[in-house]
């Protein structure tokens, strides 16, 4: 990217302009979707699939645009707080990829090694990531929910969670 | 049928021995979800909509009743033992509530918020058992126009007026809109924003939606940015009240419960304008003024009262109208949708026993609360000792089991992922997150009017305001619209206005 020092400086601080991004990304990704869409003439819907996609497209559009000319003006949204967060400190990366990292090999194994070793991946992950070091109470932990879960599901809502590798031990 | 006997009906069958028992299961839930950070009655009921698809509609409504009204009475423990509220309705309490358990006095504040609580939940559900009726009787004489237009300013409504940006909540609908067009056009059967991927085509769940945005959203979002040194909770002992307290607490209970019902049952009412009115209503209204600040009871009961009064006031345009106005009532919308049951004016009608079973309910709800709140603070209290790792891994793990066993497919744990995302991003850039949501759920419904109405006026616009309901509504919305505008107007014309908030509301303590 081509950028003048005065346009990087500018840019600096903004990463809000990402959001401004996404909702004119979002806005046109709308707009081409309802354009490709066949609009039979119909005496019973003269509104049509693509009115109020177009409308939805505007709307996001028209946001991105204001969002982008406050964020350069200096606005800034207000980041949520709430009990447990501690907004003095920058975001720590370092606890939510790991987090992230859980989930995802949650999405991975869950159909193929069962939820009750998906599921104590995901909560022992989530646990390590969140900076549990009990490393032997934490897995005894996520062992018993998942199993209690899967037993929980299938006995009291017929809900049948996936064995996987597990089959027939279960 | 006439109220009270309907309203018997509905006692007899919530207290059936099953659905009490899903009534305490429901309290208990919300208590605690309400006393522990990260988690609201909108995403516990989220989360539980996939495991109640083997009950009872009317149990699970009475359960999530519980879960409703536990919630608020769960959320002023905390905001009076720790100094950081955790939803916007409970910033005002915490303002006196904690400056009283800071002063030896939180057995007090404590008591005065369940009994206020109590006496405002009772009043507001009967103002909403007489008020719902006469609702729906005005509301079936009216047609998709007049939909139309309530729709569009319930939307607009909580778009424009809650948030602290405007324009953040608009980019937030538009978002919601869009999540909500993604599936099959209902009219033309052709697919929109799919793209090609066939498990798109039934649109996303909104289970998903909402444990995404609301569970894993805060769950990252807290996981980010979590507190190193853990708060102090200031330890309590069982509540009561002097008879000094009891005389001070009486009259903002009722002005609170004033406050609240009307606002809660407005489409853009929410919790925080009551609380705060009430809040300053007191301050003035007060013989010891200089106490405000300091840890004044009535800066509790007051606030406290038109919350939970507020509570039920919302309710009403979700049961008469099925227009949510708050997290917990969309929600309850979705769930009524997926047991399939149309929501709207008919609802009293075609669901009769189970609507009043749902009110009667919230009247054993109240009752129970008040109950288990009362000599189990210091139980409830010990919740907030929970180690967050085991807190926000619980979280994400519940998410993940709610919103996967809608459908048994890894799929929708990728939508999960990706919203989730959404929601941590909202959190960042300060989107409100209550558009977003009503956008997803109001939004497939709002298009379905339209086309209705278009339809019936045979595609021509002047359609839309050919009821005169729809006219005033829509003058409504124009009023919102162009309110800031009308704003610097008047402060032009009067300028040297007072600010509104106190020097010492609860916005500033969000940061310590």
């Amino acid at each position: 990217m081509s950028s003048s020092p005065t346009l990087a400086s500018r840019l600096k601080g903004r990463s809000e302009l990402g959001v401004a991004l996404l909702l004119g990304a979002a806005g046109v990704m709308v707009f081409l979707d309802a354009n490709g869409l066949a609009t039979p003439y119909s005496k019973s819907d003269p509104v049509g699939p693509r009115t109020v996609p177009f409308i939805v497209a505007g709307l996001l559009v028209v946001c991105a645009v204001l969002l982008a000319v406050n964020v350069l003006r200096g606005g800034k949204g207000e980041a949520e707080g709430g009990e447990d967060v501690d907004l003095a400190h920058p975001a720590d990366w370092k606890t939510v990829l790991p987090l992230v990292g859980a989930f995802i090999a949650n999405i991975l194994l869950i159909d193929w090694a069962g939820w009750v070793i998906s599921g104590t991946v995901l909560f022992w992950g989530s646990v390590w990531a969140l900076g549990g070091r009990h490393y032997v109470r934490d897995g005894l932990i996520s062992l018993a929910l998942s199993i209690l879960t899967f037993y929980g599901f299938f006995l009291g809502l017929g809900i049948a969670l996936p064995a996987g590798l597990l089959e027939g031990i279960l | 049928m006439d109220v009270f006997s309907s309203l018997m009906d509905g006692f007899a069958t919530a207290l059936t021995p099953m659905n009490f028992l899903y009534a305490v299961i429901g309290v208990v839930l919300g208590t605690a979800v309400g006393v522990l950070p990260g988690l609201g009655p909108a995403m516990t009921v989220a989360l539980l909509l996939p495991v109640t698809y083997a009950l009872e509609p009317t149990s699970a409504f009475i359960m999530f009743a519980g879960i409703y009204y536990g919630g608020m009475y769960g959320g002023s423990t905390t905001s009076i033992l720790l100094n950081t509220p955790g939803e916007s309705s409970s910033v005002v309490t915490a303002i006196e509530g904690n400056k009283m358990a800071k002063a030896g006095r939180a057995a007090q504040a404590l008591a005065t918020a369940a009994i206020g609580s109590f006496v405002a939940g009772t009043i507001g559900t009967t103002l909403l058992a007489v008020c719902a009726p006469i609702v729906v009787q005005f509301a079936v004489s009216l047609g998709s126009p007049s939909y139309f237009a309530i729709m569009v300013l319930a939307l607009l409504a909580v778009t424009a007026v809650l948030g602290s940006s405007r324009l953040r909540g608009f980019a937030a609908l538009g978002l919601g809109l869009a999540i909500g067009l993604v599936g099959m056009d209902s009219v033309t059967g052709q697919q929109r924003l799919t793209f090609g991927m066939p498990l798109l085509a039934d649109g996303l769940d909104i289970v998903v939606v909402a444990v995404a945005i609301f569970a894993v959203g805060e769950a990252l979002w807290v996981a980010a940015h979590l507190r190193r040194t853990p708060l102090h909770v200031i330890p309590v002992g069982r509540p009561w009240m002097g008879k000094q307290d009891w005389k001070r607490s009486w009259k903002p209970w009722l002005r609170g419960t004033a406050f609240g019902f009307p606002f809660g049952a407005l489409p853009a009412g929410g919790a925080e304008i009551p609380t705060f009115l009430s809040y300053v209503t007191e301050k003035r209204l007060s013989k010891h003024p200089e106490e405000f600040g300091h840890g004044a009871i009535e800066g509790v009961a007051g606030p406290e009262a038109a919350n939970n009064a507020a509570a039920a006031g919302t309710l009403t345009p979700m049961l008469a109208l099925g227009l949510p106005t708050n997290a917990t009532a969309a929600v309850m919308l979705a769930a009524f949708t997926s047991y399939g049951i149309q929501p709207g004016p008919q609802l009293f009608a075609s669901q009769g026993p189970l609507v009043w079973a749902l009110i009667a309910s919230l009247f054993i709800g109240n009752l129970l609360l008040l109950i288990i709140n009362l000599p189990l603070a210091p139980l409830w209290a010990k919740l907030l000792q929970l180690p967050r790792p085991y807190l926000y891994a619980g979280i994400l793990f519940f998410a993940t089991l709610g919103a996967y066993s809608v459908n048994l497919q890894a799929f929708d744990l990728v939508i999960l992922l990706v919203l989730g995302a959404l929601g941590f991003m909202m959190r960042r850039f300060g989107l409100p997150v209550l558009p977003l949501i009503l956008g997803v759920i109001l939004g497939p419904r709002l298009e379905g009017q339209l086309r209705k109405t278009l339809q019936l006026s045979a595609g021509n616009p002047a359609g839309l305001w050919s009821e005169p309901i729809a006219v005033g509504i829509y003058v409504i919305v124009a009023v919102i619209l162009l309110w800031p505008l009308l704003m610097r107007l008047w402060r032009k014309a009067r300028p040297g206005r007072r600010p509104l908030l106190p020097a010492n509301s609860g916005a500033a303590d969000y940061s310590d």
